[in-house]
């Protein structure tokens, strides 16, 4: 088996006297869908900001291919290739395509004070990579206020990849999502994956997770409840899990396995 | 490009016509405006008004307020306000008067020291607003006061009680630098073209116009540059997402602190450069100097297109702006009408913009 991109060790974060992660250990191999899962709270977002760079864990080890590693900053994380599409998905409405598509990392052209945006070459490169992940803009000037939530959450992705990723962090990406857009924004996730792209997939929907996820790690009160492969457990079990067991049992009972 | 977006044209999206594409620029407006303008004008005022010296009678204080206007407009781009640029104006003169008259320097050395403790205190605005994190629109307001204030109290110890410094054009002379700030340019073309018989002329010879004043070539080279930093550099896009959303441009490695600061210097600095420009023009400088010119400037900004919002603007819209102002102002001289008509005109235009501008935000992004 091959070395996992990313592996984070018995992570502990607290904030205060408050325990928001009490020792979470996840890994993640190449071109592999690991979907992190848990309800409300249960630190998932935490846990990808101790990831991302945006907080530093108060205990635990992270080793990014191989090293041990600790980022500083986001942008420390960005660098190394950890990408972190967040539901705010970082677009801004009134902007076109390509000017969000580079936002921060335009391509220049020219020397010293009279570098140029190079908006030619942007438009070229942000109509090709949105048609490799079967999106076909009007035009790359078109403002990503006219797109849809799944087109926004895949420019966000088609961002991420073109900039070198080499894990994904997708923070519930189908969460606002409409059932044809959900379809979409999945298929998305599965075109990266094939790339060799590791995926951090966090939902608290059983079923998207299960249409993609090649692994499941459950979260549940800062700790993690364990991690099972593809077909080695269903729905419900996952579901169970999530949720603490017991009272959803009850309640799926009388709701007629409507969740 | 176009054969392939033809072959992958979605079935759902309806070509748009070339007016709705037009809509969406952000300057349609100014220059809907000009054009209005231009035609009321054409109606109601006196031929003199579109004569050569006519226009440059407009253009002159269109371009004062325009070199504002535009600093303002792509601070308001990248999402703040300055309401302080009016008494930076009196500021930047009162300190451009004292390093003339008082200390005796050559313009050399007092247009950059002018330029350069204005681009100070701008970026104590930007540090301050970045700092408390409190609205842009309260602290330059604060300002406001300060600067006027500060020039007030200045002048009175510059001058030994006046309110009014003199004797800027006696202590400038005949410096090198002076031609660059001051008079009119191309004064031989205009010469030459007289001499041709194709401009207007007294019966010396002498053209009636003498040159284009300096202000008006600032103004278009300000208005070319700063179309040019917000359309095609990276700068240009920061400043777009700073004010579109700071915290995705943050996030996407945008260095927003320092886009805000510079923008906030960016106006200062304009407002100094207005106060050395018309110092120099009028060889005294007082304390209502650039008087309520921070409104005129936003609303330069917003006739041109402008969200109050941020993240959306332009440079050329600006531009057409005070454009559309110098002519109301000027231009209801040339006509049988009040002169005073001039505020209720102008309120006028900016509740239209506004309005304008929102309806075409909604078209920008396909709200509904």
């Amino acid at each position: 088996m091959t070395t996992p991109i990313i592996h984070m060790e018995n992570i502990k974060k607290h904030y205060g006297n408050v325990i928001a992660l009490n020792g979470v250990t996840f890994d993640l191999m190449p071109g592999e869908c690991h979907c992190l899962l848990g309800d409300n709270g249960a630190g998932k977002s935490t846990f990808i900001k101790t990831m991302s760079g945006v907080h530093q864990p108060t205990e635990g080890s992270i080793t990014f291919e191989g090293k041990p590693l600790s980022f500083e900053s986001p942008r420390d994380a960005m660098e190394a290739g950890i990408a972190t599409v967040f539901q705010d998905l970082a677009m801004i409405p009134l902007m076109s395509v390509t000017r969000n598509f580079f936002m921060g990392r335009e391509p220049a052209k020219g020397w010293g004070p009279f570098k140029r945006f190079d908006i030619d070459k942007a438009n070229e490169i942000t109509m090709a990579e949105m048609r490799k992940m079967g999106i076909n803009l009007r035009a790359p000037d078109q403002a990503v206020g006219t797109l849809s939530g799944g087109e926004r959450q895949t420019v966000a992705i088609a961002r991420a990849v073109y900039f070198g990723a080499k894990v994904l962090i997708l923070d519930e990406p189908t969460s606002a999502l409409g059932v044809r857009q959900t379809s979409n924004v999945l298929a998305t996730i599965n075109r990266v994956r094939s790339q060799g792209i590791g995926v951090v997939f966090i939902s608290h929907n059983v079923r998207h997770a299960m249409a993609v996820g090649d692994r499941f790690t459950v979260l549940n009160r800062g700790q993690t409840l364990g991690t099972a492969r593809k077909g080695d457990i269903n729905a419900a079990q996952l579901q169970d899990l999530m949720a603490g067991g017991q009272e959803l049992a009850v309640l799926e009972g009388s709701l007629g396995g409507t969740i | 490009m176009s054969t392939e977006m033809l072959t992958h044209r979605d079935e759902r999206i309806k070509s748009e016509s070339f007016a709705t594409k037009l809509m969406k620029r952000p300057e349609l407006g100014a220059i809907g405006g000009v054009v209005l303008v231009t035609l009321f004008f054409l109606a109601t005022a006196d031929r003199t008004m579109f004569t050569l010296s006519g226009i440059m009678n407009f253009m002159t204080p269109a371009a004062q307020l325009g070199i504002l206007g535009i600093a303002a407009a792509m601070l308001m781009i990248g999402g703040e306000f300055d309401l302080s640029i009016g008494s930076m104006v009196a500021f930047a003169g009162m300190l451009f008067g004292a390093f003339t008259v008082n200390v005796g320097m050559p313009l050399i050395l007092a247009i950059p020291l002018t330029l350069l403790l204005a681009a100070a205190l701008g970026a104590a605005n930007g540090l301050i607003v970045i700092r408390t994190g409190l609205p842009s629109f309260i602290v330059t307001l604060a300002g406001l006061f300060i600067l006027r204030g500060a020039t007030l109290v200045g002048l009175k110890i510059l001058t030994g009680g006046a309110t009014q410094l003199r004797g800027i054009r006696e202590a400038i002379g005949e410096d090198f630098l002076a031609p660059i700030f001051s008079g009119d340019a191309f004064g031989f073309l205009f010469r030459w073209l007289a001499e041709a018989g194709l401009v207007d002329s007294f019966k010396s010879g002498v053209p009636k116009v003498p040159g284009i004043p300096v202000e008006i070539i600032w103004f278009v080279l300000f208005a070319l540059a700063a179309t040019y930093v917000l359309l095609r550099t990276p700068i240009g896009n920061w400043i777009f997402a700073t004010g579109g959303d700071a915290n995705a441009a943050q996030n996407s490695g945008v260095p927003v602190r320092n886009v805000r600061i510079t923008l906030f210097m960016l106006t200062a600095v304009a407002a100094a450069l207005v106060a050395i420009i018309t110092v120099m023009d009028a060889g005294s400088t007082d304390a209502r100097r650039g008087f309520m010119k921070e409104f005129e400037a936003i609303i330069t900004a917003v006739i041109g297109g402008c969200l109050l919002t941020g993240g959306y603007g332009s440079a050329i819209g600006a531009f057409f702006g005070a454009i559309i102002f110098g002519m109301v102002t000027i231009g209801l001289t040339y006509t049988k009408f009040d002169q005073d008509w001039f505020q209720i005109f102008l309120g006028g235009m900016l509740l239209l913009a506004v309005i304008f501008n929102n309806i075409i935000r909604r078209r920008v992004t396909g709200e509904r």
